[in-house]
């Protein structure tokens, strides 16, 4: 017998009480205003957030916040700043240095701060190579909580999402808090 | 009679200054998992639900399973399925070897270090590279992990400065966290980088879409598995939930079990391989599908694994993850380990005061504490049982049972008060090795309630 049939006959031979899918009776905590609530989470997880004003352009807007950086990678083609679409990036050692990534993203979580990705290509390195990244978010995307977002997300025909909250951190040196671990060393979400 | 767990102990409580940094600094992060679940109104419906799910879901394993790989072949996945720990290692050097790959960059992952994957693979000449940081520190120092989520918690800043000093070339003395990660991520940037394939843990497996699920702060498994075309996935078997619906309950209880965070900084959802890639899924049993036939244990198979029972330990507190016989520590090890083997772990029962405080926190609510006394109860039928204990124990119940005897004995308590202190306090007493007896009173409750006095105070 293969391990996959030894393995489930044997879990069938083990069981003795299988117990019903519980009803759902939660009451989920929703936020009288969301957007406050969601720069507050993103304060709170050491990321950052500007709402981006009527008439001002994103590039120049971004420009502003990371007056040095250099090579720039976006998804949008409306970004005047960036030297490189995420869609030509093919060789990931060629491409390992990234100042700044400023993608689109799809939802944000007001609970915790997070923002919705999902990725269908190998360019997605660039979302954790950067070392600055830039999340672009229609402020009319945020949701409450997980569950409201889980309701909604749909990446079936995609390989990959993620939800990203704040920047990379560790605290495994004595629990001290470090930005930047491996990713991004700060992340800003640009409420549009 | 001392434990393993005991003597082990002693060693760890020796180093008094390091004990209390210890038992501080993870009470700090159990603080901070209660200040989390307090901004949650609903947080205790959500342990209700999260522990109803797992009981479902685990008790219905053999249908989600099928479902899960079904999806994750759908997806274009090729799914593994692994009996033991070396049927897992013999089909992750076989995926290796199918590449050509010789390096392997990875993320955290208990149950690789539960089948000892990583020496298997390097005497097979894999260079296996972890990047998550704690672990990365370990690995340099040849130690395992003494908490599931914190891996160098047991380690001071010093210890790190002086192993980066050594192997990464910083600065002599220079032992600033910040510093220090700052080289680190720049050493595994250049690993990521070269490595040639992904191996990734799985906090939670979907079954009605196949997604992988991997929970970091750092990054790490991201930076791996987007770096490189092939990504391997070893999972347990009872880390499957039913859906995204189901899931949602979990990510909003981990983070704030585990750190006090409101979600980790990534949590990724891996679903299909890469264009031109391939990923790997292997499905781990190792004595799981056992574990569900003994419903006095069936529990510890819900774990999510977040570490909120060793947070809030007061004995893994002030014992460190190095003084337990299991390769997890804490309360979910003595019951995961004892599942495993009672004859090889039934050192670690003794390591809980019953305070039941991890029953209390866990997000999945797992009866813990219940069933380290029910593996406490069993111990005398596998020949496990303290031979001193088991002897006070015929004493006590001769005593109890012969009520004459009781009061006689009670009687001649008081002349205890003025033996010399070396009858008193020797090998024979371990309980005074560091603690004062109380002193005896001259007379008993008993016989201070049959002598009135009590009865004319109440009126």
């Amino acid at each position: 017998m293969d391990s996959k049939s030894e393995i489930l006959q044997n879990i069938r031979k083990s069981l003795r009480l299988r117990y019903e899918m519980p009803d759902w009776k939660i009451d989920y905590i929703e936020y009288a205003d969301r957007q406050s609530q969601f720069v507050e989470a993103c304060r709170n997880v050491g990321g950052n957030t500007i709402v981006l004003e009527d008439g001002v352009d994103i590039s120049d807007l971004v420009r502003e916040q990371y007056p040095t950086a250099q090579k720039i990678v976006s998804d949008r083609k409306d970004i005047s700043i960036a030297t490189l679409q995420l869609d030509t990036i093919s060789d990931l050692q060629g491409d390992s240095k990234i100042d700044l990534a400023i993608i689109q993203g799809e939802y944000g979580i007001a609970e915790n701060g997070a923002v919705w990705i999902s990725s269908n290509t190998i360019a997605r390195i660039a979302y954790f190579i950067s070392e600055y990244l830039v999340i672009l978010l229609d402020k009319n995307k945020l949701f409450n909580n997980m569950h409201e977002a889980y309701d909604v997300i749909d990446f079936r025909d995609k390989e990959y999402g993620v939800f990203i909250s704040g920047p990379s951190k560790t605290a495994d040196i004595e629990q001290e808090l470090v930005i930047g671990a491996h990713g991004a060393k700060g992340v800003s979400v640009v409420l549009i | 009679m001392s434990t393993k767990h005991s003597i082990a102990a002693a060693r760890f409580v020796d180093n008094n200054e390091r004990l209390k940094w210890h038992d501080q600094t993870l009470w700090m992060v159990r603080q901070k998992r209660d200040r989390a679940s307090k901004q949650i109104p609903e947080w205790e419906s959500l342990r209700q639900m999260a522990h109803e799910i797992k009981m479902h879901t685990i008790s219905h394993l053999d249908t989600y399973l099928e479902q899960f790989s079904q999806n994750a072949e759908n997806n274009g996945v090729k799914v593994h399925w692994a009996r033991t720990a070396e049927e897992h290692n013999e089909i992750v050097f076989q995926i290796l070897k199918g590449q050509s790959a010789k390096k392997l960059i990875k993320s955290k992952s208990m149950l690789t270090e539960e089948c000892e994957m990583n020496p298997y693979l390097e005497e097979r000449g894999v260079d296996v590279v972890e990047s998550d940081l704690g672990e990365r520190i370990l690995q340099l120092m040849h130690q395992p992990p003494s908490h599931i989520v914190m891996p160098a918690i047991h380690l001071k800043r010093e210890e790190v400065g002086k192993l980066f000093e050594e192997k990464l070339g910083t600065e002599h003395n220079n032992s600033d966290p910040t510093y220090l990660t700052s080289v680190a991520r720049l050493h595994l940037r250049n690993e990521f980088l070269t490595a040639d394939v992904a191996m990734t843990g799985a906090n939670f497996g979907v079954a009605d879409s196949g997604d992988i699920v991997v929970c970091t702060n750092e990054g790490n498994a991201d930076m791996g598995v987007s770096a490189c075309k092939t990504h391997i996935v070893s999972i347990g078997i009872e880390k499957l939930v039913p859906d995204h619906k189901s899931l949602a309950i979990y990510t909003r209880l981990l983070a704030r079990s585990t750190t006090g965070q409101p979600s980790t900084g990534y949590v990724s959802h891996y679903r299909k391989p890469v264009e031109g890639g391939n990923m790997h899924i292997i499905l781990v049993d190792n004595g799981r599908s056992d574990m569900l036939a003994n419903q006095e244990h069936i529990q510890i198979l819900k774990c999510i694994r977040c570490g909120a029972c060793m947070n809030t330990c007061p004995v893994y507190r002030r014992s460190g993850g190095y003084s337990y016989t299991y390769f997890i520590p804490g309360p979910i090890g003595i019951n995961l380990g004892m599942s495993k083997s009672q004859e090889k772990y039934s050192d670690n029962v003794s390591a809980c005061s019953l305070c039941y405080s991890c029953n209390n926190v866990c997000p999945v609510k797992i009866d813990l504490a219940d069933q380290i006394y029910r593996w406490r109860q069993g111990l005398n039928a596998i020949g496990k049982a303290d031979p001193v204990k088991k002897s006070m124990s015929f004493g006590m119940k001769v005593l109890f049972q012969h009520p004459s005897l009781f009061r006689s004995t009670l009687r001649f308590a008081p002349v205890v008060n003025k033996l010399p202190r070396f009858v008193k306090y020797n090998q024979l007493n371990a309980w005074g090795e560091s603690r004062e007896l109380p002193l005896f009173a001259k007379k008993s409750f008993a016989e201070i309630w049959k002598s009135e006095s009590i009865k004319n105070n109440s009126n």
